[in-house]
């Protein structure tokens, strides 16, 4: 089976949200833009904008009926800002007119009075004036002051990471009507189509039963629908409510950037005390993430980056302490890995350290600090089905590590000015929400009598194959072909109060309420079915279309015939909740993840010695997605995940203005890689269990969509390798993005120790 | 010159305007002309073609263009349709996602996309197909013929599995092919007299020259080549002048002559055609033509439209600079030939008259060492950080006798280090001498902080370039 949209995709002819049928009469929206970071908003005049041909209205605070509020966790995120406005590019007013281009003109003629207010524009100037959104986070184990200093040897350091523009192709779109019954239909490209539905509710002042979202397909999410989508639903709405017009907008590319959240940048200090082996006895880490102006989804972020500071590696005394800056920038969101990018690139690079610090070879290293199954992590999960040492030695063998080193290292012991690198990391990655109540999830199936099937269920398509997957599970529990079965736009009036499709649980909670609901509908065919043949209902078999007891057998539009004339009900909710799993936020400490999602993988660089351009010359990965529900789509997952995390270590680049403006906001400034930056040795492999597993996932798989992107830190550990075989240092700091300027500096550095 | 009045039928015959879609004609009489053809297509709803970034920078819009090769002979080339106003393709051809499937039977390039996962959110994938398209009818299958098209769901790996698989079928034959072979030399939009529009802020289509230094010198009027450039403008909503002549259907500006002792290269030669036609010509133009920009924008830009907006960044000019190539003007009072050291003036502004027109670019061609570089942050399709083309003579006692070091991204324009030449001029180029030198152009240039890269790290790429330069071509 293939992608489910892929002939839509190929002929053009799937449809994405601004490019239904749309209503004869579409208004459209353009922004009023704050040039300040940080100001006070003095006046706001519309008169001359209102005055302009097309324009219906200009909206801005004060036209909100409701509460003015998009904040998900934390009420700090007015829709409009009624006095201070908070990073540039926010919008101050929305002008609503004919079309864009009129609504663009009109926008130029909002006259705005600001009083400019200092603005903190880094992670730096935070911690200087102190400004944080929320109480410092702790999570830790063991007692880290006592084994700090008994450690044999300890390194102190910093390290830091870039943000990331999503740049999904799609950008955000939305539009909005209103019905005679005042009901408002709003359709987005939103990964949570639940809060999407309750943001227009609060902003609008009206319940959640007179709103329904719905959400068709994504061109590519990737976190950046998760919360984001809201204010752009809100606004449409709110300009369909005011003018009584339908209204829609989707942003070009330039506001896309400016006015969205992007990958949080983190800065870490830490002190690490080990021993003369390299092993880890002791971890101290004080994170600092970038929150941008408004909390958004900082908490639970900041929260994953700081238990996957540990990665793959034991340590039994460790003390996280995470905060989240308050800047005047965009407000920073979710990014495919939601923090434990950031987390484990910290945990990489301490493993580096000690491993240079000590001259051992940093695999060595890794290995020894390794965990093991049962182990037990900084925030009191026990690990089961632990098989990443297993896989591990397996990637070793089939990437031919050992003979590449050294092949690598006669390379650069002959050349001066051009070096290798090779290395391997390891992804262990947690599957859940760390929210516990996030972690579940509705389907309603329907089947008619003609036997033809519909499938509801609350997760959102973005392009990871999720409605594919659900299509063979609900198949799969029916025994029916897939062509019987018609997946349905996500609703809200569906199935209610979903979770985000993020987290990379969509296959997991989603394919499980099918499962559930499948089998609850599979049930009563066969109790339909077993009186017809005259079997136990348990005795029948669902496959090929057809129900059979041994060698007798219905076709199954037959029986849906039969249950339907024996009034049964041919319709059916399911539910599902993920088993095992709680938090205590307070403590840090839990079991907040079902079960742990494990790669890893090797790449191989060449840098210039000259310019600091290097060049990703072969990537081996092995990749544990459990019993895969479909290869081609985990395939896709695992290389295009990684070659996202790819361009997050190496050259997209987020750059700010001394005052605050976003420079690169468009593809020509801001680089995500091309095909030329994609090895053309690479080499994906699917790792096959060697036990069964003890958790329940849905038939076996496992979560793919966000650890993939992690893979790409043995890109950054390869580069980090090439840059010290330009000299004898014992110490390789390699910023983050490393550009070929990035690059060409950490040489230099090595060169001159 | 041609008079006034066959001018002023010429400007009413403009007005029967029509663009060939999906093989339907389209009116363009009520259009306006600087509305990209991306947005046109949209709003007829052909909605296959997507707007990712209006730039020309993803490639979400690309379409085929039919244009004429060098034989006359009609093929396919990817443009981006977000570049593209469609007052420039008054008379031309295009076919968007829409064409390729018959019915339920896609295309093989769709089937191949389909076969090998090549889609994922699907909103790059017409681009791709698209690109592919053209790329299947003209033989091409490597990675240059998709990296103008981002994606980021991929990781582009099927994408390219596809585009193997397609390099192994036959060489096509089907009603694409063969439509372009019925179009033959009768489509060449070279020959064809081509109507446009007169509608303020239209676009005129001169056929010669002088028609065109005539309509220039009659109207307030910008020209206009392949908009690669100024296309960026039109998409963005940026007027530029009341009146657009597009210079792309004179027959005389596309001429490419390979003489003896230089190149002539019309002003709107696509790069495309110059990396074809002049492989192996210039080992420096052949490096760097593969990192000059994507595929779709080399079907599009041209010499000409560099040297007209004289970016400081632009990756052809220090090739011109380090070959000491001539620029061959006309103007309403004659010809004037320009060399290249004295063409740049200041930041975007040339030797060159307003009501001048480039003609083509002669090029020597040198018997000398030579390279060019190209640092960026991306390595494809990314504007420099730095550029740089060198080109060294030197005697059996490994004395300069010749020397040319000419760089982009470091001045207000594209320049030559005048100074380090002058130095290394007659010296011994040993190692201590490339040191010096490496030293001497650290310090030559003044060079901008920006977001691409620091001033620090421009200054150390101008001497670095040219130690690599030593270090891996002598």
């Amino acid at each position: 089976m293939t992608h489910e949209s892929a002939h839509g995709h190929v002929t053009g002819r799937a449809v994405y949200t601004d490019e239904q049928a749309l209503p004869a009469k579409l208004l459209r929206l353009y922004p009023v833009q704050s040039p300040h970071a940080h100001a006070r908003l003095l006046a706001i005049d519309t008169a001359p904008a209102l005055a302009m041909p097309g324009i219906h209205a200009v909206l801005t605070a004060k036209d909100i009926p409701g509460e003015n509020n998009t904040g998900p966790i934390v009420h700090d995120e007015p829709l409009l800002p009624a006095d201070v406005v908070s990073h540039v590019g926010q919008a101050v007013a929305w002008v609503v007119g004919n079309d864009m281009a009129a609504a663009q003109a009109a926008a130029r003629r909002v006259r705005v009075d600001y009083e400019p207010l200092p603005a903190c524009l880094s992670i730096d100037a935070a911690l200087a004036a102190e400004q944080f959104h929320l109480k410092p986070a702790r999570v830790g184990c063991g007692d880290v002051d006592a084994a700090m200093a008994a450690s044999p040897r300890r390194l102190r350091g910093e390290a830091r990471c870039g943000g990331q523009d999503h740049f999904y192709l799609e950008t955000h779109a939305s539009w909005a009507s209103i019905d005679g019954e005042g009901i408002v239909e709003i359709t987005a490209s939103t990964q949570h189509p639940s809060e999407t539905q309750a943001m227009v509710a609060h902003v609008l002042g009206i319940p959640s039963n007179r709103v329904v979202c719905r959400c068709l397909r994504m061109g590519g999410g990737f976190g950046g629908k998760e919360t984001q989508a809201n204010a752009f639903a809100a606004i449409a709405a709110l300009a369909a409510k005011i003018t009584g017009h339908a209204v829609g907008i989707q942003l070009p590319r330039g506001l896309d950037m400016q006015m969205t959240g992007k990958r949080h940048p983190f800065l870490a200090r830490y002190e690490v005390g080990f021993d003369h082996d390299g092993r880890l006895l002791a971890l101290d880490v004080d994170m600092v993430a970038d929150g941008g102006w408004s909390c958004d989804l900082s908490p639970p972020v900041l929260m994953r980056a700081m238990v996957h500071i540990d990665n793959a590696y034991h340590c039994p005394n460790t003390r996280v302490v995470g905060r989240i800056a308050k800047t005047h920038l965009p407000s920073n969101t979710a990014f495919r890995g939601f923090g434990g990018p950031q987390g484990m690139l910290f945990a990489e690079e301490i493993q580096d350290r000690i491993a240079r610090h000590l001259g051992l070879a940093p695999d060595l290293v890794r290995e020894r600090n390794a965990y093991r199954n049962g182990d037990v992590t900084h925030y009191g999960q026990q690990l089961a089905d632990y098989e990443l040492p297993l896989l591990w030695a397996q990637l070793k063998q089939r990437s031919d590590y050992a003979r590449r080193r050294a092949d690598i290292d006669a390379f650069n012991a002959a050349s001066a000015s051009r070096k290798r690198g090779l290395a391997i990391t390891p992804v262990k990655f947690g599957i859940s929400f760390n929210k516990t109540e996030y972690n579940q999830a509705g389907a309603l199936v329907l089947i008619y009598q003609d036997g033809s099937i519909q499938l509801n269920h609350g997760g959102t398509e973005m392009g990871q194959g999720l409605h594919s997957k659900m299509l063979i599970v609900a198949a799969r529990v029916l025994g029916v072909s897939a062509h019987r079965i018609q997946i349905m736009t996500t609703r809200t009036d569906k199935v209610p109060n979903t979770s985000a499709t993020a987290a990379s649980s969509g296959s997991d909670l989603n394919g499980q309420a099918i499962k559930a609901a499948c089998e609850t509908l599979r049930d009563r065919l066969a109790a339909v079915a077993a009186e017809r043949l005259c079997v136990a209902p348990d005795t029948l078999a669902f496959a090929d279309d057809r129900i059979a007891a041994g060698d007798q057998s219905l076709s199954f539009v037959e029986v849906v015939q039969a249950a339907y004339r024996a009034r049964v009900s041919l319709a059916a909710t399911g539910y599902y909740r993920t088993p095992t799993i709680h938090w205590d936020p307070a403590k840090g400490q839990g079991h907040p993840f079902y079960y742990f999602s494990f790669g890893a993988a090797v790449s191989e660089v060449e840098v210039c010695g000259y310019t600091g351009v290097h060049r990703l010359r072969r990537v081996d990965v092995l990749h544990d997605v459990g019993d895969s529900l479909h290869e081609a789509i985990d395939r896709g997952q695992i290389e295009g995940g990684f070659v996202q995390g790819l361009g997050w270590l190496t050259c997209e680049e987020l750059r700010f203005s001394a005052s605050g403006r976003l420079l690169t906001d468009a593809p020509s400034t801001y680089k995500i890689p091309t095909a030329g930056d994609v090895p053309q040795d690479f080499r994906v492999d699917l790792y096959r269990r060697a036990a069964a597993p003890t958790t329940d996932v849905i038939f076996g798989s496992k979560g793919v969509g966000e650890p993939p992107l992690m893979l790409a830190l043995s890109a950054r550990e390869a580069l980090r390798d090439a840059v010290a075989a330009f000299g004898a240092a014992r110490e390789v700091a390699l910023d983050s993005p490393a550009t070929p300027e990035a690059i060409l500096r950490a040489v230099e550095r090595v060169r001159a120790t | 010159m041609p008079r006034l009045d066959t001018l002023a039928m010429r400007v009413d015959r403009l007005t029967m305007a029509h663009l060939r879609i999906n093989e339907r004609q389209v009116d363009l009489t009520c259009a306006d002309p600087t509305e990209s053809l991306l947005r046109f297509l949209r709003r007829a709803r052909l909605l296959g073609t997507k707007e990712g970034c209006g730039d020309g920078d993803c490639g979400a819009c690309t379409v085929a263009l039919v244009e004429a090769d060098q034989t006359g002979a009609a093929r396919f080339v990817a443009v981006n349709s977000c570049l593209l106003p469609i007052g420039a393709l008054a008379g031309r051809e295009v076919f968007t996602v829409e064409a390729l499937a018959n019915g339920d039977t896609l295309h093989p390039v769709q089937q191949a996309l389909v076969d090998h996962a090549g889609s994922q959110c699907g909103y790059c994938t017409p681009g791709f197909a698209m690109s592919l398209f053209c790329g299947y009818y003209n033989g091409e299958f490597d990675d240059h013929v998709i990296d103008g098209n981002l994606c980021r769901c991929t990781g582009y790996v099927p994408i390219r599995r596809a585009a193997a698989a397609l390099a192994k079928m036959p060489r096509p034959e089907d009603r694409f092919s063969k439509g372009l072979a019925d179009r033959g030399r009768n489509s060449s939009t070279l020959e064809t007299p081509v109507a446009g529009n007169d509608a303020p802020g239209g676009f005129l289509h001169p056929t010669s020259v002088d028609e065109a230094l005539a309509l220039k010198a009659h109207s307030d009027a910008a020209w206009f080549a392949g908009g690669t450039d100024l296309g960026v403008n039109l998409s963005r909503g940026q007027r530029l002048a009341p009146t657009l002549i597009a210079i792309d259907r004179i027959a005389e500006l596309h001429t490419l002559q390979i003489a003896d002792g230089y190149v002539r290269i019309g002003s709107v030669v696509p790069l495309t055609r110059l990396e074809t036609e002049l492989a192996g010509l210039f080992p420096a133009l052949d490096e760097m033509l593969p990192w000059f920009a994507a595929r779709q924008v080399k079907n599009r830009a041209t010499l000409g439209g560099n040297l007209g907006s004289a970016s400081p960044i632009g990756d052809l000019l220090p090739w011109l600079l380090a070959h000491d190539a001539v620029v061959e003007v006309r103007g309403p009072i004659g010809a004037r030939e320009l060399p290249i050291a004295s063409y740049f003036k200041d930041y975007r502004k040339t030797a060159l008259d307003p009501n001048e027109l480039i003609v083509a670019v002669r090029v020597p061609r040198l018997d000398a060492i030579q390279a060019a570089y190209k640092v960026a942050k991306r390595q494809t399709d990314d504007i420099s950080i730095v550029a740089a083309v060198f080109v060294l003579v030197l005697d059996a006692e490994r004395r300069v006798r010749h020397v040319r070091l000419a760089f982009g991204g470091v001045a207000a324009v594209p320049i030559r280090a005048l100074d380090t030449e002058a130095w290394l001029q007659g010296r011994t180029l040993d190692e201590e001498t490339v040191g010096q030198a490496s030293a001497r152009l650290r310090e030559e240039f003044s060079p901008l902080d920006d977001h691409r890269g620091s001033a620090a790290y421009r200054r150390a790429l101008v001497g670095n370039l040219f130690a690599r330069f030593v270090g891996e071509r002598l």
